[in-house]
Parts: structure tokens; sequence; C-alpha cells
């Protein structure tokens, strides 16, 4: 059962990965008993599962993931939301309101077009776009903060082993941080100038997600920030 | 015919531009080109310039197009007006019609449509400047398009064409021997998997000779793979070196 690659080494579409019994893990697709990688990444070997950790790919959405959402449009029963995946969510007038009635409610006033807002999916299969909910402590409209897309697959980066990268980020700034599974986040801080580092951190976090030792220098790159600013 | 035969290949066994027979044409690639498409990809393959840019997987525009067991494969290969010796009108022509629905059939193999129903994936290919082989170059870039784009793959299309010029079989015709030679063959392949996704012919081959000329052919798509890889995974070693050298 022989392995090709060594871990963490990067490899491209339909590079033969593994040959024999092994399960496969995300981006990756089995040929008779061959495992083949599907997306441009670093393979990973866990036990008996091989995958492919992707530098580049678009969200595809997933019950239970939190996203960042803009409204798009106004309809009679509810709103189309953008969750910049490759569906529309809709959320429904119902979720936010307990007794709806289209005659009386106008939704705009609740949340109008352009807005954004967190929100958790609810439902979604192959045949039906994604099902939003915003009855959940924390989820709805987003008031203030700014906004920061980076590629989906670098969102376990920017979270770390445990949280370690994002509890980081929050105390270094002393911002709120929001990370969307659809690639956007959040980030609420005091300041203009503290927003303005963590997205800094976050956008190198993106940069060079695949290489190692890298909380480390992002904790370094924001205390030599801080310095200098002050 | 008997004419262009001293013309094209001379007496050392050179070709018009100085090439030997089963040498390719430098080519130059390069991925990520245009910030606004989702997937971008360029190739220079001697004096062939194409720009590739994929969308999506996104939502289908007319909705009625939309496909409910698959993602929806749209390819649009175009000549810019600029691209050729005389003026080219930029509204699509039959030719390039035809090499859209070939490009597009491809690629469709290599790509996990099923994983997406009901949305489509538009891939742009843009001739900047032609001379030969733009099919081929074409279908090579676009590949690359998509990889970058982050869309799963079975595996890399690569295309190259060989064919039959002053009366030898060449790899990767260029204009002049496409248009004064006897034979040519195009042909897309899938490296890892061992397969054929496009193989065409134009002019007059005896069997021998058109298997002799496949093989070229598929001898030449494995040396652009090589260059393909190379291209995918230079942009992510840099960002690794400059930083864990530090």
């Amino acid at each position: 059962m022989p392995i090709f690659y060594e871990n963490k080494q990067l490899v491209t579409p339909g590079d033969l990965l593994a040959e024999g019994d092994y399960s496969v893990g995300s981006n990756t697709y089995k040929d008779g008993n061959k495992i083949y990688a599907s997306r441009l990444g670093l393979v990973q070997f866990e036990e008996k599962t091989v995958s492919v950790v992707a530098l580049n790919a678009f969200y595809f959405p997933s019950v239970g993931d939190l996203v960042i959402g803009k409204i798009v449009e106004v309809n009679i029963n509810g709103w189309t939301v953008d969750i910049d995946a490759p569906y529309q969510a809709s959320l429904p007038a119902s979720d936010v309101l307990n007794r709806f009635k289209p005659q009386r409610d106008d939704l705009s006033r609740i949340f109008d077009v352009g807005d954004l807002i967190l929100a958790k999916i609810v439902n979604f299969d192959r045949s039906r776009d994604p099902l939003l909910t915003v009855r959940d402590s924390g989820l709805g409209k987003i008031s203030r903060g700014q906004i920061v897309k980076i590629t989906p697959t670098k969102i376990p980066r920017v979270i770390g082993r445990k949280g370690s990268m994002i509890s980081m980020l929050k105390m270094e700034t002393g911002c709120k941080i929001i990370v969307g599974q659809n690639g956007l986040v959040l980030v609420d801080g005091e300041k203009p100038e503290d927003e303005g580092l963590a997205i800094m951190a976050i956008r190198k976090i993106e940069q060079e997600a695949h290489t190692s030792g890298l909380t480390d220098r992002v904790t370094e790159m924001i205390r030599r920030e801080k310095e200098a600013t002050r | 015919m008997s004419q262009s035969v001293g013309k094209l290949i001379d007496e050392n066994g050179l070709r018009t531009d100085g090439r030997k027979p089963d040498e390719l044409r430098p080519i130059k690639l390069s991925i990520g080109v245009l910030s606004n498409a989702d997937g971008s990809a360029y190739i220079e393959q001697g004096k062939n310039k194409i720009l590739a840019a994929v969308y999506g997987p996104r939502e289908v525009h007319p909705r009625h197009l939309a496909l409910a067991d698959r993602a929806l494969l749209r390819c649009r290969y175009h000549m810019a007006p600029f691209s050729v010796d005389e003026r080219k009108s930029p509204a699509p022509s039959r030719r390039e019609q035809e090499l859209s629905k070939v490009i597009r059939e491809a690629l469709e193999p290599t790509i996990f449509l099923e994983q997406y129903p009901r949305t489509s994936i538009d891939l742009f290919v843009e001739v900047l400047q032609a001379h030969g082989g733009t099919r081929c170059a074409g279908v090579t870039v676009a590949s690359l398009a998509l990889a970058d784009a982050g869309i799963p793959m079975r595996d890399l299309v690569v295309a190259c064409a060989s064919g039959k010029v002053g009366g030898q079989i060449v790899l990767d015709l260029n204009d002049i021997e496409d248009k004064e030679g006897e034979a040519d063959v195009p042909a897309a392949y899938m490296p890892n998997l061992d397969a054929v996704t496009l193989l065409q012919m134009d002019g007059m081959l005896t069997i021998e000779e058109f298997e002799e000329a496949l093989n070229l052919a598929i001898e030449g798509c494995r040396h652009v793979y090589a260059l393909q890889k190379e291209t995918l995974r230079a942009k992510y070693v840099t960002i690794k070196e400059e930083v864990e050298i530090e």
C-alpha cells in the first residue's frame, strides 16, 4: 500500500497520492484502489485517510455553517441573501417575525437590500438552495465593524489549532472577530487602527496559510506594527 | 504539394522556424493574471498568445438552461480582431463556435460537474494573437484556469498537435505548417488517467502515420503537462520560500 507523496507536499489535480487500502478525505477521489488529488493543495495523510488542503476553493454550503451574507433582494415572504457560494440563500420572514403577515409587515424595515447579516444554514441539499436562520444569539444584522474576504479553505488557519490563532488575534488587537465559514470575516474594534491591524494580520494568514510557524510570525508582525504606531 | 516539401523542411531537417521535427515551440505559462475572474491563466506558445478566464460555479443565467443533476459548462473561444494578419470580425464565426464546443468537450470529462447541480461554470478563451494550434493551447490554458479557480478536477488536461509536413511527422504545427502541410492531428490528453479527451484529424495520413502522429502528440502533451504542473506550484512555492527562510 504505497503512498506517493510526503505529508504536506504540494500536489496538483490528478496527482496519484496513494494506492491500496486508504479512504478518501476532502479534495481527493478514488478510482479503483487509487486515490488522486482533485485540487491544488497540500496533501495530508491521517491514519488511513488521504486528503488535500486546497490552496484555493470556493465556498460550498453545508448545514450548520455560520455565514456572513448580504441581502440582495426583499421578497414578499422573505429575503434573498448572497452568501458568496454557487447558490443564493433564502431567509424566510417567518424566521424573524413570529406572526408574519405579508399585508401588514414591511420586510425592508427589518433587513434592506445591502444589509449584512450573520446567519446559520439550516437546510441545504442538491435540489434546494440554502435556507438560513437568524434565530440564535448573536445572529442577525451586522451594524458595525469591517468585513474581510478570504479564501474559505483558509478559514481553519485563521481559527488555528483549538482556536489558538483567533484568540491570539483577539487579544493582540482588542477586536471582536467573527469568522463566517464562507470566507467572510467580521472585524469589530474600538478604533479603526485596531481593525486595520487585525485585517492586515488576516490577510497575512491567507497569503501564508500553507507555511509553518505562522502563528508566531503573525504575533510578531502585530507587535511590531503596534510599536511603530505608538 | 511537392513544391512546398522543400520549403517546409530544409536540407538540415529543420522546419520553417528552425525547430527539429519533434520539438515544441517555446511555452510560457502563468496563472492568476486576472483579478476579476475566479480563475485565470495565460499562455504564450511560440507566437500564440491566449488568455483564459473561469467564473463559477455560479447561478445559471438564463435560468432555464440550468441542469437539475449537474453543472453546466459553458465555453467561449474567441479571437480578438487584431489576433490575425487580416482583421477578423469580432462576431463569433462558425469556426469559433466549433472550437468552443471542442474545447468544452475536451474539458468536460475532467470536471466533477455532478457535484454542483443547477450551477454553471463559464469559461472564456480569448486569443490575443494566433499562430496555429490555438485550440490546443486553448485547452491547455483553460485547464490551468480551472485549477486556479479551485474547481475540483480528475486530472489536468493538456493538448498538443502533431501532423505531417513535407512528408514527415512533426510535433506542434505552426500557422504555416498547418496551412501548407499535409495533415494536422490535434489531441487533448489527461496524463495521469492516460485518457484522450479530444482527437481530430485534418488531411490525409496512412494508419501507420496516424499512429505515429498520435503518439508524438501525446509525447508532446507530457512535456506541456510538466510545465503546467510547474506553473501551478510556482506561485505557492515562492511564498513558502520567502517566509520560511527569514
